[in-house]
């Protein structure tokens, strides 16, 4: 006897379903598939209307002579941004010179030597510098962390002369400390991504080191730290990029002088910092609101680039060394921490 | 008979240095947040007040400058409207990836996208907003919905990478067997993953209203500024970090008073939002 | 009754070695243990002993009440089912097994008259006494053939000429020196299973242990490559004072002059290995070697 599915109505198996009981699904499948398509399409859109909005000024002063032009006078329309590159350059450098190492080394401390009942509490507060919004840091910068550090700064200032980039007169708001403050600020995602990638380290090769009678710094040494540099180095690039495009906190330290200061501890300006000052001035003349968008658009490419490039590098390293996916980015184990890292950052 | 060779006491220093080190710059970085609330505290706590949270900033050059209401109210509803926008499509983008794109190269190009979205300065974001919205005049000049599109777009990508990473969590054994039972796929979504991904979703919501609610330069482009009260998202309106923002530098010491009180409200609110996201991602039945 | 291939036949003669592995000399390349200078006299080797050996799992106890001794210039071999505890035991004689957060141990290890775990003794150097080789062979990734080798060396401030001897001794003792002496620099992950198994065991005799604990060695590796490690076991038992800790009972018939078996952490029964193969005095080892259980 052969199997016969029974039929209905139309010539429908009975377990077929009814194209509109399926509709539903496709409408979701094809919705869901549309927003995600106009999120990519809004992006290019956006990128595509800033850059229209600074043609006016690079018709103007040229795309080279704009970026690298040191000349910054509003009053008579002549835009030159190079001293806003300078600073945004200088102040993510500081930044990184600071932040990274004091990350990577918590991140370290914080998986390897922790006792374990205090790592879950430290974490937490070290994830928490995140969640202080960058105008909080401003304010604490301007009227705690400036003064305070002043004498300390005149002091280094005065000793350490003669060491290019140091010296003279400390006025308060500097380029240096928009770097300290930035590299406060990017502390939490590098330590976050530098955490991650530490505890992925096989214990197979932190076991090795330790048989062969390595102390627990040159355990580190041999076995973690070689193993973790692709996915740290792509934490640091993450984190220049969040400290390139940082505003509120520069602008209200950084002393906005459109001018390549002679000292570290002397005023700047960056890409980020003059827009944000600047506006309400110049969104009523073209020239100087197309200037301002310039800035915007380089600082744009800048961060797209530098966070392209840390994506791309930081998967394609780990990929090559060890030819397997790479755990940190998605999934597999350490549930609990996920989502609130990914809300960070990382 | 057996000697045990001897470690090198340089060696052994090194390791207590080194891990020395190593504490000391876990404290050294946790500094910094320790002053910050001290400081916040200290210099905010005293303007706590009931006309504090009562009256609205009134712009006089003498005598009382007024309080933040009109800001508390403004950043509630600026960020309420951009919760709204940001979280389902951040959802959606999210499911769409989990559940049908997954590892094809149209999923591989948006996640990348997204990821990069991570990384946009905030201020481009206003940019953006202004451009597109203000520049061309489109509903109105400086408008609070507009400030809430710039805040959805910063926020879009925060609740779209971390419910990724929640519902990739949900066992897929959980929609096997839904799916075994007969269920269509619409219906395995809506009463088999979402619920179980429920408060992991919760949680980077919560988490991306907290920078939402911190975030100042998107709002300079679009919201512009006001004292009063303003109910009306197509006015101006006046929000924390943007009043914060202005009263930083004003030469009157009252007013400067007025910020770090504001700043003192805004972290409390940020903290808030923050220790509830993690008390939801604690009870989570994913973690 | 025992598995017929417990009976001494030379595994040798069961399939011709063949050059698989990569890189390969036309020639077999027996270990050349010679390199590594005399073997050890009556009365030179070094003799390891537990007594009332406990080790836990923060409250959980997995190994109890243990007492044993490994001869010098033998092959002791550990069997027994799994979670029998019989890698927590040689886990506890070079203390890594304290490397787990939540673990401890009790009782004494004693390398001759030195109780490793006596108060104040430096772990490191206890580790430098008692090398161990794993389960997965595990060559550090980022490392080249010849840093692997010299890794434990660079700790203790070796250098130059002398690591140089010493690497290129360590290697021929393992039979690797013709695969790789024209690819020092090439990194130590770029090598077949075996060959990786063997880096790490000249990794471990690099640094001139007197004691080599092997946890399962041969486990992660296809038969040839476990023949190779086997004879190489029987060349180094003259040097130093070897434990393995095997699944494979016909693996501890080959290589074991002694073989202990163990069962929910105690030892059952310690014997010479074709006395506990043929004649098991106990019971639960009787009914363990005839595969009635494990």
């Amino acid at each position: 006897m052969e199997a016969h599915t029974p039929v209905i109505g139309g010539g429908r198996s009975t377990l077929e379903r009814s194209p509109l009981a399926r509709l539903p699904d496709r409408i979701l499948k094809w919705g869901l598939l549309g927003i995600s398509a106009a999120v990519l399409v809004l992006i290019v859109y956006f990128f595509i209307r800033l850059i229209g909005q600074s043609t006016l000024a690079f018709n103007r002063f040229g795309v080279f002579g704009f970026v690298f032009h040191n000349r910054w006078v509003p009053s008579r329309l002549e835009f030159g941004a190079a001293a806003m590159v300078f600073g945004t350059v200088v102040t993510s450098a500081i930044a990184l010179i600071i932040g990274v190492p004091v990350a990577v080394a918590t991140a370290l401390y914080l998986t390897e030597l922790c006792p374990r009942r205090a790592r879950g509490p430290l974490t937490i507060l070290v994830d928490l510098l995140a969640a202080v919004p960058s105008v909080v840091y401003g304010l604490w910068g301007v009227y705690v962390l400036i003064p305070k550090l002043k004498p300390a700064e005149q002091w280094f200032a005065d000793s350490f002369s003669f060491i290019p980039w140091v010296g003279g007169h400390v006025a308060g708001p500097s380029v240096f400390i928009a770097g300290l403050i930035l590299a406060i600020m990017i502390l939490p995602i590098v330590s976050a991504i530098s955490r991650e990638v530490i505890s992925t380290v096989p214990a197979e090769h932190k076991e090795a080191a330790l048989a062969l009678g390595a102390t627990r710094w040159e355990m580190i040494k041999m076995a973690i730290l070689p193993y973790s540099r692709p996915g740290i180095t792509g934490g640091a690039m993450l984190g220049l990029g969040r400290a390139l495009g940082e505003t509120i906190a520069v602008v209200l330290v950084i002393g906005d002088d459109p001018a390549i200061p002679h000292s570290i501890f002397g005023q700047g300006y960056s890409l980020a910092a003059v827009i944000a000052a600047e506006f309400g001035e110049g969104s009523n003349q073209s020239i100087y609101r197309s200037a301002l968008l310039a800035c915007g658009l380089v600082l744009f490419v800048l961060t797209l680039l530098v966070n392209g490039f840390a994506r791309g590098y930081v998967l394609r390293g780990e990929r090559k060394m060890f030819g397997g996916g790479s755990r940190w980015r998605r999934g597999g184990g350490g549930a609990g921490d996920e989502p609130a890292e990914a809300a960070i950052g990382v | 008979m057996t000697e045990l060779p001897r470690i090198s006491a340089g060696r052994r220093r090194k390791d207590k240095i080194m891990r020395g080190l190593l504490a000391a710059a876990t404290g050294v970085a946790l500094v910094p947040l320790v002053l910050i609330i001290y400081y916040l505290v200290y210099k905010g706590i005293g303007q706590w007040s009931g006309q504090l949270f009562t009256t609205d900033p009134n712009g006089n050059f003498l005598g009382y400058p007024g309080g933040i209401r009109s800001a508390i109210l403004g950043t509630i509803e600026i960020v309420a409207l951009a919760t709204v926008i940001a979280v389902p499509l951040g959802i959606a983008v999210a499911l769409y990836l989990v559940e049908y794109g997954k590892k094809s190269f149209y999923a591989n190009v948006v996640r990348y996208f997204i990821d990069v979205m991570t990384g946009v300065p905030s201020i481009v974001f206003g940019l953006f907003i202004y451009i597109v919205l203000i520049v061309s005049h489109l509903g109105g000049n400086f408008t609070a919905w507009k400030g809430s599109v710039a805040l959805a777009l910063l926020m879009l990508p925060i609740v779209a990478r971390s419910a990724e990473v929640v519902l990739n969590l949900v066992p897929g054994s959980l929609r096997e067997a839904a799916l075994a039972l007969g269920a269509p796929r619409w219906r395995v979504i809506t009463r088999v993953v979402l619920p179980t991904a429920a408060s992991g979703l919760l949680t980077g919501s919560l988490l991306a209203i907290a920078r939402g609610a911190g975030e100042t330069a998107p709002l300079i482009f679009t919201v512009g500024s006001a004292n009063g009260l303003a109910f009306n998202l197509s006015q101006q309106m006046n929000t924390l970090p943007t009043q914060i923002f202005t009263d930083i530098t004003s030469p009157r010491n009252a007013i400067v008073a007025r910020a770090w009180g504001a700043a003192l409200t805004l972290v409390a609110l940020v903290l808030i939002l923050n220790l509830i996201a993690r008390a939801a991602q604690r009870r989570s039945r994913l973690a | 009754m025992i598995p017929p291939d417990t009976q001494n036949k030379d595994p040798r003669a069961l399939s011709p070695p063949d050059s698989t592995e990569q890189g390969s000399a036309t020639q077999e390349e027996a270990p050349d243990v010679s390199a590594l200078g005399a073997p050890k006299t009556e009365g030179e080797g070094h003799n390891v002993v537990l007594q009332g050996l406990s080790a836990y799992y923060g409250k959980m106890q997995v190994i109890k009440d243990v007492h044993l001794n490994f001869p010098a210039g033998e092959v002791t071999a550990i069997i027994g089912p799994s979670g029998s505890g019989k890698s927590t035991v040689i886990r506890c004689i070079n203390r890594m097994h304290e490397e787990i957060p939540g673990a401890h141990a009790e009782g004494s290890v004693k390398l001759d008259d030195l109780d490793v775990y006596a108060p104040g003794v430096d772990v490191t150097a206890v580790r430098r006494l008692i090398g161990m080789v794993f389960q997965k062979p595990n060559p550090f990734p980022t490392m080249s053939i010849f840093d692997n080798v010299a890794a434990g060396m660079r700790l203790t401030g070796t250098r130059g000429e002398n690591m140089r001897e010493r690497v290129h001794k360590a290697l021929r003792a393992v039979g690797l020196w013709a695969e790789v002496k024209n690819r020092l620099d090439r990194p130590g992950i770029g090598l077949s299973g075996g060959q990786q198994q063997r880096l790490c065991i000249a990794r471990t005799i690099a640094v001139e242990p007197e004691v080599i604990l092997m946890d399962e060695p041969c486990s992660a590796l296809d038969p040839i490559a476990t023949l190779k490690v086997e004879e190489l076991i029987d060349e180094l038992k003259a040097r130093y004072t070897i434990v393995i800790v095997t699944h494979n009972m016909q693996q501890a018939a080959r290589v074991a002059d002694t073989t202990v078996f163990m069962l929910d952490g105690e030892v059952i029964e310690h014997a010479p290995t074709s006395e506990l193969f043929t004649t098991p005095k106990d019971e639960r080892t009787e009914r363990y070697v005839t595969g009635k259980f494990g």
